[in-house]
């Protein structure tokens, strides 16, 4: 390989890079002309580019959130700021209206309904679905919202003042009620025949005997004579055909010995109070709402 | 043409009343609102088969005329010839004939020749840009959108369909002419599948022509044929062939070298029709003598004509017998069932229903396949299966709740009806009642 010194290829008159590979040599073949301007065009064009658009990135500096600000004075930030006041202005209306209107004013104006709906369903997904699912069918230790069964209520008021103020969370006004462990209580023997008391008559099958007692002085006061629950005190119905945590023998004698309780926190202070209603409503909506 | 191009621009513009809720333009394909009207017929995107039907029909006829006639399609009604003999025209209008231009070309530049090209690519544009204007009239309401081009207040949609447009047929029938036919058309390719010794051609009768030869006035026709080959129907020809080698794919039967060949032939005194329309089966029996009738019906002719009867009859029954209402049913699969405190199940459904027709109008949904099945709708005040309110031309979505005590099997077949408040009932729709995992 030598350099410096042209190499004509004979057959077709080009020059040849002049590497060569067992008798075989590369043709050097020029860029098309038209190629090469492009190429320069678009270096000039990137010149400008630099100055006019955010390009830099730095730690610090004009830019929101570092880097450069271009000439053009155009960030996405500042895009996404502008699409989002579009959005905004657009949904000022029904903001407004849905302020102003009641649970039961906007569940009979199809507009507003579909705006709630909309809108609770998209903050359902945000906040929500973490432990309800995204379906909202809950699961193990998490309600399903979809069924008719509700541990504290299932109008809108009621689902309304849950999200807002949780249950058992730190919130001054939260939902709160405990299960006392009765295994510090009751004996063993005595637990299970009160959990068989309690399958037997959630099967529809009443037992006159130990177990009814033992519910009348330990359970009824909190689930009631007879075992439908409470609501106001977040006693669950022991003969629904629902059960939270599980209604086999043994899942309801754990249950009694040293109870589960779940927490929701109080979405009052994250959410704004429009996002707390919608989400009132859509869950209502779900199919179970009282 | 002018016929067409009249249609053309024209046909946006006429109104069809459609009652307060649909546009009342007669011709308009709805992009937004995804409808297509034509006249009295208004398609949604799911009946698009109808759309699919009409092309086939355009092509079978497309198909029928090419084994009758030849390529007349090409040669008088396909776009691509319209607007290139109307670019062709203004050419010639502004830059002379073929000598002139030929002239104008070879001179050096000059203020004439600046101005005549100048004026001949203005009006090209202006034409693609009338063309490309008209276009997107078929799109939008026309009256509107013509006030909003005259205000160049347009959205970048429209303002991009109208440039490519523009440029489109700009460059197509000024630049590119004939060489979309030879080698961009797909059509030219296959034609020759549907032509066979009775399809009308242009053809040179070479019996009579050969052997061709430089005539002197004067001298005697015996012994040679009529041809003096003196190319004028080589020169004509927009394609660039030569009509004597016999038919050959680049002909758009436009019949340039027809006319040619006989103002020859006229000067010579000799008779005309050297270079003729004809069929292959009469230039045979021309030789001995006998004059063949133009056969229309041949077994080719008649299965096309049969498919487009076919065709045709399938479309008209489809549109007498189209639906004016359809339900759609979507279970629900998040979840999937929900069970109740009672020991019932609950399922959740979607339901869509298509009002087809112009007005607003009530449904009755029913639902049967399983005992016991109780229905609910979900939604804003009071809403009742029995009366299911949707508006004119749109579609009404409903959640729907079905509840029933805990059936045998797990999923359980089960029917919607949909009626409307004339007692007219549509298509079912089989869906599932689903309660416990599979």
């Amino acid at each position: 390989m030598t350099q410096n010194e042209k190499k004509i290829d004979e057959f077709t008159g080009t020059e040849t890079t002049g590497h060569e590979w067992d008798g075989i040599t590369e043709l050097d073949t020029p860029m098309p002309r038209w190629w090469l301007i492009v190429f320069y065009v678009c270096i000039i064009w990137s010149v400008g580019y630099w100055f006019w658009y955010p390009t830099w990135p730095t730690f610090s500096g004009d830019g929101e959130r570092g880097g450069t600000v271009g000439s053009a004075q155009w960030t996405q930030y500042k895009q996404l700021e502008e699409a989002q006041a579009e959005i905004k202005a657009l949904r000022a209306e029904y903001e407004s209206r849905f302020e102003a209107a009641s649970f039961k004013g906007v569940q009979s104006d199809p507009t507003l309904y579909a705006f709630a709906l909309a809108g609770g369903k998209s903050a359902f997904g945000d906040n929500c679905a973490t432990c309800h699912g995204t379906g909202g069918a809950g699961a193990s230790g998490y309600p399903n919202l979809n069924d008719d069964d509700w541990l504290w209520g299932g109008t809108v008021d009621d689902i309304y003042q849950t999200v807002s103020y949780g249950i058992r969370s730190p919130h001054d006004e939260t939902r709160f009620s405990e299960m006392p462990a009765f295994a510090d209580i009751l004996s063993d023997s005595e637990i299970s025949d009160l959990a068989g008391f309690v399958a037997a008559k959630a099967a529809g099958v009443d037992m006159p005997d130990i177990g009814a007692t033992l519910y009348a002085d330990n359970c009824a006061v909190c689930h009631a004579d007879n075992a439908g629950g409470d609501k106001t005190l977040g006693a669950p119905n022991l003969v629904d055909a629902i059960w939270f945590y599980g209604g086999t023998q043994g899942e309801i004698e754990a249950q009694i010995k040293k109870p589960k309780h779940g927490m929701m926190p109080a979405w009052q202070d994250r959410l704004s109070e429009n996002t707390l209603r919608q989400l009132a409503i859509y869950v209502h909506s779900l199919g179970g709402g009282e | 043409m002018v016929v067409l191009l009249g249609i053309y621009y024209l046909a946006p513009f006429m109104r069809w009343d459609r009652g307060p809720h649909a546009p009342d333009q007669a011709i308009l394909i709805d992009m937004t609102s995804s409808r297509a009207y034509f006249f009295f017929i208004d398609i949604w995107p799911q009946e698009i088969y109808y759309l699919t039907g009409i092309l086939i029909l355009a092509a079978i006829a497309l198909f029928l005329a090419t084994s009758l006639f030849g390529r007349v399609w090409c040669g008088y009604a396909c776009p691509q010839t319209v607007w290139t003999d109307l670019f062709v025209w203004v050419e010639r209008i502004v830059q002379g004939d073929r000598a002139k231009r030929q002239k104008l070309y070879k001179a050096a530049w000059s203020i004439e020749k600046l101005w005549k090209l100048g004026l001949t690519h203005f009006l090209w544009l202006v034409i693609g840009l009338l063309t490309g204007g008209a276009w997107v009239f078929y799109f939008n309401d026309a009256p509107t959108l013509l006030e909003q081009i005259i205000h160049f207040d347009v959205p970048w949609s429209v303002m991009g369909w109208i440039i490519a447009l523009t440029g489109s047929t700009y460059v197509m029938a000024g630049f590119a002419r004939e060489q979309v036919c030879t080698y961009m058309c797909p059509y030219a390719r296959f034609q020759s599948a549907m032509f066979d010794k009775d399809t009308l051609i242009i053809g040179y009768d070479a019996e009579r022509g050969e052997a061709r030869g430089k005539h002197k006035k004067g001298d005697s026709w015996e012994g040679r044929g009529h041809c003096v080959d003196c190319t004028a129907c080589v020169q004509v020809c927009p394609t660039g062939i030569d009509i004597r080698d016999g038919l050959q794919m680049e002909c758009i039967a436009c019949g340039l070298c027809i006319d040619a060949c006989n103002d020859v032939m006229h000067k010579l005194e000799l008779p005309a029709d050297l270079i003729r329309y004809a069929t292959t089966s009469s230039q045979d029996t021309r030789k001995t003598g006998t004059a063949l009738p133009f056969k229309i019906w041949r077994p080719r002719t008649f299965y096309y004509a049969a498919i487009i009867a076919v065709v045709g009859a399938a479309i008209l029954y489809g549109l007498l017998n189209r639906s004016l209402a359809e339900v759609h049913v979507l279970h629900d699969r998040n979840p999937l069932f929900v069970q109740l405190s009672d020991g019932s199940v609950r399922n959740g459904y979607d339901i869509r229903i298509l009002n087809k027709t112009l007005e607003d109008k009530t449904y009755n949904l029913e639902v049967s396949g399983l005992n016991g099945l109780e229905m609910r709708v979900q939604g804003a005040g009071n809403l009742q299966a029995g009366a299911l309110p949707v508006f004119a031309g749109s579609i009404g979505h409903f959640r729907v709740f079905l509840s029933a005590p805990k059936p045998g099997e797990t999923r359980a077949n089960i029917v919607f009806t949909l009626t409307d408040d004339q007692g007219v009932q549509y298509e079912n729709y089989e869906s599932v009642f689903v309660s416990g995992m599979p």
